[in-house]
């Protein structure tokens, strides 16, 4: 019963996948600094205009906030499967792909805020819609992870955890249409990609960062997967543990008959 | 007939303690059973389990006929559970708090007239707030605001403990009644004296499982009962 | 169902008249609030009475994570919430009673406060309906969000630091729209106040059906 599995959450194929994602890396930070040109344009007045050096901020920026949706929208997906099947494996999927979401969530919210610095001369803008819903959507996930780190029956932590991820799916598109009502403007350029205004190297460069995006993104996630799930191991080889203790115990006095 | 409580290898986690760890047991309707074993042994848990407020972690149970894997909110209208806490509002009179489970449980007003005057409640006793009374009238009130829902199936947790006289007593008469009334009856309790009359059958709870079902004829006498009592977790 | 969501609610509602914490405590706590904003603003009129609305939410939220933390912690105090469980009650009526009863202490709450940023924010009321309504559908809002909250946190020891950080990034929408909506009944500023109130209402709808849904997954401890 109390089969012990690998102690380790690495495999041969998660190896060469952390490999590849930080060659990839270090290609990505060559390219977005040495090959990439600063982002400037003459305007029909002569004037010099443009985001200079922070547009390699872009190539951070970009994916963690792609990441991060990706994150939260297979959390939501997740629980809603859960809500299906009521398996464990779906429960330590969300609870995985939260974690990462909040990273990049993070991570997203602070290059997006330096970046905003220099481009829109303002750390932070509360009416633009995307700022805010990211903000909030972040926010939302701590406090899905603060309730998931709670001490509770297994079931009755992924029965709270999917009224939180799935209320707070509800909310983030409440959130952004209130904010869109509230304030309906947005410093985020609308489409620099469709309206061609991007330089080759630039959307080269950026379409790898989505590759090693993605990379970084399985890579994080089979670890902290297979590290849930070697937590929910421990956990169990515990509950056998107490048992046993338990059996025991009511084998111990008088009559001895009962060896459990 | 159908068994009031049936339970198969019953496992119950709370956290990560097994405090019920395979329990067996069958409990025929109009049954007297007392639960007895040392603290901590899980009879606390056995009857909350047999109530429908906790979950099977693994093997079978039923409780009048319901399953408890997947039916527990259909045991859980038909039994009632004396537990240590009272389950009353401190700010509502007694009659208020008796009336309030008895609508909540689909009773009527002459329900509660009853069960007050049975728990000898009446007076300016009735109309009193909750968290002004002594603990043994609070213990009768919480019977009151029971006996209301005629349960089939009675889960008692320490009636006694902490009562005067009177309210000893009164729990008694509860039980007899309940007996004699054709309900079951499953108690947990020290005061092996005060029960041993209704002759119960006695079954002994240790280290979360039930170890025998001795007859009610040949229940143990009081000596045993309290070395049991006394006996703590090893 | 209505029956029983009605006495939950009655028993709520009775408790807290002979108890007397919303009159006693959460209401001086709200005023107190509405008095900090005052001195943080340095005694600027003009700004107080252009932030009036605002001000006014941000307290009524804060005074309601007290009223819907009161609200478990009365089923919670002597066993009274495993009592509910086994009273057979639909979770669903449970859900309506608690958070009707929840913004009926609100609305209380709305009221007075509203009152006390006239008197010491020299508010003038413009549109008196709008205002009326807003307040009502932000009270649901709150208190249907609020409720299904509560019952999350409720019986884990931390629930006191949960809720807020839960719960007031739920109701943000709530603050943003009520705020709207009474910049236009005060006539401060200048917004489409019935259609915000649109906002309000859905908010409540989706969390009344979403809590009513999930209510009884939530009371189920273990």
């Amino acid at each position: 019963m109390s089969t012990v599995v690998a102690a380790t959450t690495s495999s041969k194929a998660t190896r060469v996948l952390g490999w590849l994602t930080l060659a990839g890396f270090a290609l990505l930070v060559a390219l977005a600094f040495a090959w990439v040109p600063e982002d400037t344009r003459i305007t029909e007045q002569g004037d010099v205009v443009g985001q200079f050096d922070a547009v390699r901020l872009m190539f951070v920026h970009v994916p963690s906030a792609i990441l991060a949706y990706t994150g939260f929208g297979l959390t939501f997906l997740a629980s809603l499967a859960y809500l299906r099947w009521r398996t464990d494996w779906w429960d330590m999927m969300a609870h995985a792909s939260a974690e990462i979401g909040v990273v990049f969530g993070v991570l997203t919210l602070v290059t997006g805020s330096i970046w905003g610095r220099p481009t829109w001369q303002t750390w932070w803008e509360w009416g633009d819609v995307r700022l805010v819903t990211a903000l909030v959507m972040v926010l939302v996930f701590v406090g899905y992870l603060a309730v998931r780190r709670i001490p509770a029956d297994t079931a009755v932590r992924a029965r709270r955890s999917v009224v939180i991820a799935l209320v707070g799916a509800v909310n983030i598109v409440i959130v952004n249409r209130s904010v869109d009502w509230w304030e309906n403007r947005t410093l985020h350029q609308q489409s620099t990609l469709t309206a061609r205004k991007i330089r080759d190297e630039t959307l080269f460069t950026l379409s790898f960062s989505f590759a090693v995006g993605m990379a970084l993104f399985a890579w994080l996630l089979l670890h902290r997967f297979r590290l849930a799930y070697l937590e929910s191991q421990i956990e169990q080889l515990e509950v056998d543990e107490a048992m046993e203790e338990r059996r025991a115990e009511a084998g111990l006095p008088d009559d001895s008959e009962e060896q459990a | 007939m159908e068994p009031a409580v049936r339970l198969r290898a019953a496992v119950t986690l709370l956290g990560r303690f097994p405090a019920l760890a395979g329990v067996d047991l069958e409990i025929a309707p109009g049954e007297i059973v007392l639960l007895k074993g040392p603290n901590g042994a899980g009879k606390t848990t056995l009857l909350r389990l047999c109530a429908g407020l906790c979950s099977l972690a693994s093997g079978q149970g039923w409780v009048l006929g319901h399953d408890l894997n997947d039916e527990r909110r259909m045991v859980r209208r038909r039994v009632a559970l004396l537990g240590h806490r009272t389950g009353l509002y401190d700010d509502l009179t007694v009659a208020e708090n008796v009336a309030f489970w008895a609508r909540a449980a689909g009773a009527g007003g002459t329900d509660v007239d009853e069960a007050i005057e049975r728990l000898s409640l009446t007076g300016r006793l009735a109309d009193t707030r909750v968290g002004r009374l002594s603990a043994g009238q609070r213990r009768r009130a919480s019977i009151a605001s029971l006996v209301v829902r005629r349960p089939e199936l009675w889960l008692l947790d320490e009636p006694h403990a902490g009562l005067d006289q009177q309210s000893r007593d009164t729990v008694d008469t509860l039980v007899r009644g309940a007996a004699a009334a054709g309900a079951t009856v499953v108690l947990a309790t020290h005061e092996l004296e005060r029960i041993q009359v209704l002759k119960p059958r006695v079954v002994s709870v240790v280290g979360g499982m039930v170890r025998s079902g001795s007859d009610s004829a040949d229940a143990p006498n009081d000596g045993d009962a309290s070395t049991e009592g006394d006996r703590r977790v090893p | 169902m209505f029956r029983d969501a009605w006495l939950i609610a009655g028993k709520d509602l009775k408790i807290e008249m002979r108890a007397r914490v919303g009159i006693n405590q959460i209401v001086p706590f709200a005023v107190t609030v509405l008095v900090l904003f005052a001195f943080a603003l340095d005694t600027d009129q003009e700004a107080l009475r252009t932030y009036a609305p605002g001000l006014f939410w941000v307290t009524v939220l804060l005074a309601s994570l007290l009223a819907i933390g009161r609200s478990f912690a009365v089923d919670l105090a002597d066993g009274a919430s495993d009592r509910l469980l086994l009273s057979g009650i639909d979770p669903i009526a449970v859900f309506g009673g608690k958070a009707a009863a929840i913004a009926i202490q609100l609305v209380v709450l709305e009221v007075l406060l509203a009152s006390g940023v006239v008197l010491l924010f020299d508010v003038t009321v413009h549109r008196y309906g709008l205002m009326v309504c807003a307040g009502l559908a932000a009270a649901a809002g709150v208190a249907t969000a609020g409720t299904l909250y509560g019952a999350l946190v409720s019986g884990l020891g931390v629930r006191e630091t949960l809720l807020p950080m839960l719960l007031l990034p739920v109701v943000a929408p709530v603050l943003v729209g009520a705020t709207r909506a009474f910049q236009d009944a005060f006539g401060v500023a200048g917004a489409e106040g019935w259609a915000w109130l649109g906002l309000l209402a859905g908010f409540a709808a989706i969390y009344g059906v979403f809590g009513a849904l999930s209510y009884g997954a939530l009371l189920e401890e273990a």
